[in-house]
């Protein structure tokens, strides 16, 4: 899950991480009164939306760029007015662009220098680990690749937190000198504080600056945090912005499935993630594309199968759909259940392949013979990926 | 004799009276089993199924049951203080299916349990089996034969089509290990390669692992130096996008590292038979087998 910088800012403040102040605005008057209320006369007001690259960004209507300085609270307001209820394309976002909901006015401040620091959770060593380097502003994968000594790393102990003596040794490896060391080591253990407390599975602030009165501020930050922890935190859930979303994914988020959405036409229903992955291999291998990942999960129920169902039925591009399912903690006949009534309540027009095994497999088939549904069995996976693909071709 | 598990394992089950734990606590005691306690806190006194005795806590039970080994179905909000409390009975072997963890809370618990006296398995994986002795989890029993060839695997259903193909081949498992699809887990492939390379029992062993980490590069390394044993892979998720949770929480490509190319490259790199197909996963053992 991602959410906007004005969120990420609200996080910041709330746990004490130094940061430019800012405050999000809906309209023009809400951008002129954000302005006004923060008493200074240089301001930056940028468009909020999840993909990057908003500052070389184009609106629809002509308007350049996502991200605009201004000297006045007026100015602030007729700039907001400008990209509100605008559509914003940048790189990321694809020709389609994001709608501009709404726009972050901050205070501008003065850089010395530019570091990148990043908190995430290290798979090999089971730990969080911190990264951080005095080259920020930059793209980090490229500093590790080519300078990997330009990279400092601190390991953290799971229960005992990040300590102290980590984040000054962290500082003053960045290069901070006397009371810059103090700002900066508070600034870490505030980062950290937030990264244990709010789940989350990566925070990278890049840049991190310094000013030149020795201030240190995060500038801006990406998040990301652990889905399976979301059940914890419903302030942070509620920060989820479905617009900013695949409509695919988000619907079938509602009815805890698993969803990726991809471009091909071969939709597939799927249980068991290490299955739906193989089973979008050997669609390719066939010479097909599948259209999506989509797990339905150990032990989905009939009405999830059913959602399942809907959401491939009702994307344009899927020309055929696979089901293949591999029963262990799912019960075939959950499966075969939730196909028949998904099919009752659609207009399944579009051939459709499954293949079933594992418990309760016997029981599961006699339904779906016994139901009169038109449908393609098959016996083993490659059997079912190549008829898939031969029934599109078909078509 | 298999590995880790076998028909002297006498099994705790951490959640027994929820609707999966007792539905597949039945499932557990179908394919014979040794069932001797349930764990649900607050239902001390009950039995499951009318033979099977209910306790508030994890050391009531080993004392009284002498339990070693215990399969957990507790919701995800719980499920660590559950696998934490199964070590510090002491089980020797600790098999968590729960899916949905939170990261930071298994963190935490491998923290705690790096000097302890048993061994994790998963979670968020569908159990370990040794056909016909004993079968912990929510695989499907019919599908598996007593044999020779040992299965170690991230994925659930993966793990049945391997097996499924072994069996029709003709074939057996001497025993199936689901290490779970958690970026932090329990027992690795490497740990798992390791056993099934010493157990006198197995002969072969198939390794199915799928994008994000680097574990499987990890166990190819191990077994070129150390395994003389005929090993097949599979790896899962050539297709997938980077930068995207295929499902499972550890299955993701980021920062270009933990892909299914990488993967190939290093099981191949030290010997092992690498099916391009999950359709051929258990042919591809086999042929290895034979050459």
């Amino acid at each position: 899950m991602n959410i906007h910088e004005y969120q990420a800012k609200a996080l910041f403040d709330k746990f004490g991480v130094a940061t430019p102040r800012g405050i999000a605005a809906t309209s023009g008057t809400e951008a002129l009164t954000a302005a006004k209320s923060l008493g200074t006369t240089q301001f930056v007001v940028k468009a909020q939306i999840h993909a990057g690259g908003r500052g070389k960004g184009t609106f629809k209507n002509g308007f350049q760029g996502g991200v605009h300085l201004v000297d006045s609270p007026e100015k602030a307001q007729e700039t907001a007015e400008k990209m509100l209820g605008e559509v914003l394309v940048t790189h990321q976002t694809g020709e389609d662009g994001k709608l501009v909901r709404q726009v972050l006015i901050a205070e501008t401040i003065d850089i010395e220098k530019e570091y990148y620091f990043a908190i995430l959770v290290d798979r090999e060593t089971e730990r969080p680990s911190i990264i951080a380097s005095r080259e920020g502003g930059v793209e980090i994968e490229e500093v590790a690749e080519k300078h990997p000594e330009k990279i400092f790393k601190e390991f953290v102990h799971p229960t005992m937190g990040l300590q102290p003596y980590q984040a000054r040794k962290l500082a003053n490896q960045l290069g901070f000198t006397g009371k810059q060391i103090r700002k900066a080591s508070s600034l870490f253990l505030a980062m950290y504080k937030l990264f244990i407390e709010c789940d989350c599975s990566m925070v990278e602030v890049n840049p991190l600056v310094l000013t030149p009165d020795g201030d240190v501020l995060a500038l801006d930050a990406k998040f990301g945090f652990d889905d399976n922890a979301l059940f914890r935190h419903p302030d942070i859930a509620a920060m989820r912005d479905p617009e900013e979303e695949d409509p695919r994914e988000v619907e079938a988020s509602k009815f805890d499935l698993n969803y990726i959405g991809l471009d091909g036409n071969i939709g597939c229903m799927v249980n068991g993630a290490g299955l739906a992955m193989s089973t979008m291999d050997i669609i390719k291998t066939c010479g097909g594309d599948p259209a999506n990942f989509l797990d339905v999960g150990g032990g989905a129920t009939e009405s999830q199968v059913k959602e399942a169902f809907r959401i491939l039925l009702g994307d344009p591009k899927v020309k055929a759909i696979l089901v293949n399912i591999f029963g262990g903690i799912m019960q075939c006949d959950v499966i075969a259940q939730g196909i028949i009534n998904a099919a009752k309540t659609v207009d399944l027009n579009i051939p459709l392949i499954v293949r079933l095994e594992g418990t309760n497999v016997e029981a599961g088939r006699a339904l779906l013979n016994e139901s009169g549904l038109a449908l393609i069995t098959a016996e083993t996976l490659a059997d079912a990926a190549q008829k898939a693909v031969d029934s599109v071709s078909a078509a | 004799m298999a590995v880790l598990v076998d028909k002297d394992t006498r099994l705790l089950v951490q959640g027994i009276t929820g609707k999966s734990g007792s539905f597949h606590t039945q499932q557990c005691m179908e394919y014979g089993t040794n069932v001797v306690a349930g764990v649900t806190p607050g239902r001390a006194g009950e039995t499951f199924e009318d033979k099977v005795p209910v306790f508030d806590t994890v050391k009531e039970a080993r004392a009284k049951a002498e339990c070693n080994a215990t399969m957990i179905f507790v919701p995800p909000a719980f499920a660590a203080d559950s696998i934490l409390e199964a070590i510090d009975a002491e089980i020797e072997v600790v098999i968590a299916i729960t899916e949905g963890i939170p990261v930071m809370d298994m963190m935490r618990v491998k923290a705690a349990a790096a000097h302890s006296k048993s061994v994790l398995i998963g979670p968020n994986c569908p159990g370990i089996i040794t056909p016909g002795a004993c079968k912990i989890g929510i695989m499907p029993g019919y599908i598996h034969n007593p044999g020779r060839i040992g299965v170690i695997s991230r994925s659930g259903t993966l793990t049945y089509e391997a097996v499924w193909q072994i069996t029709s081949a003709g074939l057996g498992q001497s025993t199936c290990i689901g290490i779970g699809g958690d970026p932090i887990h329990g027992m690795t492939h490497q740990e798992a390669a390791q056993l099934f390379t010493e157990d006198p029992d197995t002969d072969a062993f198939i390794l199915i692992g799928e994008i994000g980490g680097t574990e499987e590069e990890e166990a190819a390394a191990w077994i070129k130096e150390n395994c003389d044993k005929p090993v097949a892979a599979f790896i899962a998720g050539a297709t997938a996008p980077p930068g995207r949770r295929m499902g499972h929480a550890g299955a993701i490509i980021s920062g270009g590292k933990g892909t299914a190319e990488a993967k190939k490259e290093a099981l191949l790199d030290a010997g092992i038979a690498v099916s391009e197909s999950p359709s051929d996963m258990g042919a591809t053992l086999i042929k290895h087998m034979g050459a």
